[in-house]
């Protein structure tokens, strides 16, 4: 089980913004994408995840694995937090909520309206629904995104168990979550050349 | 997939969610008509299946930008795209969610409301019947428009223009049945096509949906 | 090999550029001769008198109404399977042209109707249809217009114009079943020849092909268009990334 990708180009609306994206993720390890805002990270990981199709490349061993966890949460503020959880987790055809909401202490929380949380305990609540769907490939883009440093150890201990328990997980990040599986790319040198459009969609007009 | 049915089903029933709305409007839409035409009963028996047909559909198309604008905003679409659960599954079950909610309560109201409109008794069965067949056709019609326009910002307005032609076909035989039914017609034709239209709609919509969402996400 | 290599933006300007004049003069031809023959050098006929002109004109528009929606279908399928810009431009460019033919239709329509019927409007299924194609034609060009991202665009009133063909076809029987009408008959059929007589018919034959010829002038153009107002925009982006 390893999440492969090879020489990977992707585009944000129909512009290449990075090219030759090649790296290797064996079980049990974790990638941390560094770079400028604008550079292409989210529309990587959006990639990966299936979201959009890469403009050229080979990503392998992606499908029907991968959790992903954008800027958005994706929990329904009229819910409630366990039942956005249980939600999720009958999507991805598992019961079982429990472990979520230890890992991130939303147990208090767990009957009370999502719309009532904080961001971070909302925040919180989004990234438990990674666990509960049993994909081995965590996809998170800004994950610490308003959470507290309590909370950020929490996830750093998630995401550790995670990777132990023989998963993987691709970050867009900039905190230093202390992860020593951890490998980090920075995508900076990877940006698409001004004349690399091969392939980008509006190629046969220029 | 019942996960994904329960969620929308709750989520429309707490407050917020919208129920209730369409119902509300397809009675005072139906109050205001006699204002416009006119109390003479036998006018009003006359014009009494279309205006319930029409209400039907313009309270149906009044919650439809609801329908996946929320879920686009708060991300869950996103997830759904990279769900186990096939797109197409979600959106039937969120357009099936849309009906219960919206398309069965118009059903059920519209006797009443018929009997404000003095629709004569033996047109009843034939109207709830009629309804009962072409709703779903509206809910699943409005929800491809919804999945067309859902990343448009303020969208609602043109889903409408996209999906009021789309429902010419259902409201002519729909309203059709139910005007035959009052008059003592023969009611099978308009309603075998009507419930054409409908099984053809559920059949195959859910996958131009889908298919306009994940262009729409991309 | 083949029609495809014609789907680069390129090849088919340089291809357009060849055929417009042609294609503008044999418009010009077909439409001057068809409506002047059919004009002042057919006789009046006996029922419906002068008024009989008007379908020199009425009758073009309302095939080229059809026709350039079933012309955009077919551009929306190759888009979608084969994902050439061409086509989707193409299909983006007729669509105007297939709204103003619907009007025309429409209101030579009612012109025509007003001394035959009395009346400006009926709701007869041959002039509810059209009304009802008017209204798909709206809905897809507002799409276009609403959707920033051109191939988004692209692919979304594509999809729209297949499901859209759908329910057309679908509202045309439902129309039908819902009222007999007034209109007559098609004019031009062709298992019914005597339909309306050889006077004419050859001016309308000759006409229809004028507006048939303008058509594919217009659209040739517009689409030269588009492919100019994409490439602007493409070579915008890319300027923008390297500031």
């Amino acid at each position: 089980m390893e999440l492969r990708l090879t020489n990977v180009a992707v585009a944000r609306g129909g512009v290449p913004v990075l090219s030759g994206v090649s790296f290797t993720l064996a079980a049990g390890k974790a990638l941390i994408l560094r770079g400028p805002n604008g550079s292409g990270k989210t529309t990587l990981l959006r990639t990966i995840a299936g979201l959009q199709p890469p403009l050229s490349g080979q990503i392998d061993g992606a499908e029907d694995a991968v959790a992903y966890a954008g800027h958005a949460d994706g929990l329904k503020a009229m819910l409630s937090v366990a039942e956005n959880l249980k939600f999720w987790a009958a999507i991805y055809g598992r019961r079982d909520i429990g472990p979520a909401l230890d890992a991130y202490a939303l147990a208090p929380l767990a009957e009370r309206l999502t719309g009532t949380l904080s961001a971070g305990q909302k925040r919180r609540a989004g990234l438990a629904r990674l666990m509960v769907t049993g994909r081995p490939i965590w996809i998170l883009d800004e994950p610490t995104v308003s959470l507290d440093v309590d909370a950020v150890e929490m996830f750093a201990k998630a995401v550790q168990t995670h990777l132990a328990a023989g998963g993987m997980a691709l970050l867009a990040t900039h905190i230093d979550l202390g992860l020593a599986q951890a490998q980090v790319l920075d995508v900076t040198p990877l940006r698409a050349a001004p004349s690399d459009m091969h392939g980008a969609s509006d190629e046969a007009f220029l | 997939m019942r996960a994904m049915l329960i969620r929308d089903l709750r989520l429309a029933f707490r407050a917020g969610g919208g129920f209730g709305l369409g119902l509300a409007f397809f009675l005072i839409l139906v109050v205001l008509v006699p204002f416009s035409v006119g109390p003479q009963g036998e006018l009003l028996a006359s014009i009494a299946p279309g205006v319930l047909w029409l209400g039907a559909l313009l309270a149906c198309l009044l919650s439809l930008d609801r329908l996946l604008a929320l879920d686009f905003e708060d991300g869950t679409l996103d997830v759904l795209a990279t769900a186990p659960l096939p797109l197409e599954a979600a959106l039937a079950m969120k357009s099936l969610a849309h009906w219960i909610t919206t398309g069965l309560p118009l059903v059920l109201a519209a006797p009443f409301l018929g009997i404000l409109l003095n629709l004569p008794t033996q047109g009843f069965s034939w109207l709830v019947i009629s309804l009962l067949l072409g709703t779903p056709a509206l809910s699943m019609i409005g929800t491809f428009g919804a999945a067309l326009t859902v990343g448009i910002k303020r969208g609602g307005l043109l889903m409408s223009l996209l999906v009021l032609p789309l429902y010419v076909p259902t409201l002519i035989f729909g309203a059709e049945a139910a005007r035959r039914g009052v008059v003592g017609m023969d009611v099978q034709t308009p309603l075998f096509l009507l419930a054409g239209i409908s099984l053809g709609a559920i059949a195959l919509l859910p996958f131009a949906a889908a298919a306009a969402l994940r262009m729409t996400i991309r | 090999m083949s029609l495809w290599k014609y789907a680069n933006p390129v090849k088919f300007l340089a291809l357009s550029a060849r055929v417009q004049p042609y294609a503008w003069a044999a418009a010009a031809i077909g439409i001057l001769i068809g409506l002047g023959w059919g004009f002042f050098a057919t006789p009046d006929d006996f029922r419906q008198g002068s008024t009989i002109k008007i379908i020199y004109i009425h009758v073009p528009a309302a095939w080229i109404a059809i026709n350039a929606w079933i012309m955009m279908l077919f551009a929306s399928l190759v888009w979608l399977v084969r994902r050439h810009h061409v086509s989707a431009l193409a299909a983006k460019a007729a669509a105007p042209i297939g709204l103003v033919m619907t009007v025309i239709g429409l209101i030579t329509g009612a012109v025509w109707g007003q001394p035959m019927w009395g009346t400006w409007w009926v709701w007869d299924p041959r002039l509810t249809s059209f009304l009802i194609l008017f209204l798909f034609y709206l809905g897809y060009i507002a799409l276009w217009e609403a959707i920033d991202d051109p191939d988004t665009a692209a692919d979304l009133t594509s999809i729209l114009c297949l499901v859209g063909s759908v329910f057309a076809l679908l509202s045309r029987y439902a129309v039908l079943f819902w009222s007999q009408g007034l209109h007559q008959g098609a004019s031009l059929s062709l298992d019914k020849e005597e339909n309306i007589s050889d006077v004419f018919w050859q001016p309308l034959v000759l006409s229809i092909a004028g507006f048939t010829l303008l058509f594919l002038a217009l659209v040739l153009y517009r689409t030269g268009t588009e492919i100019a107002l994409r490439r602007t925009r493409a070579l915008n982006v890319r300027l923008d990334k390297n500031t």
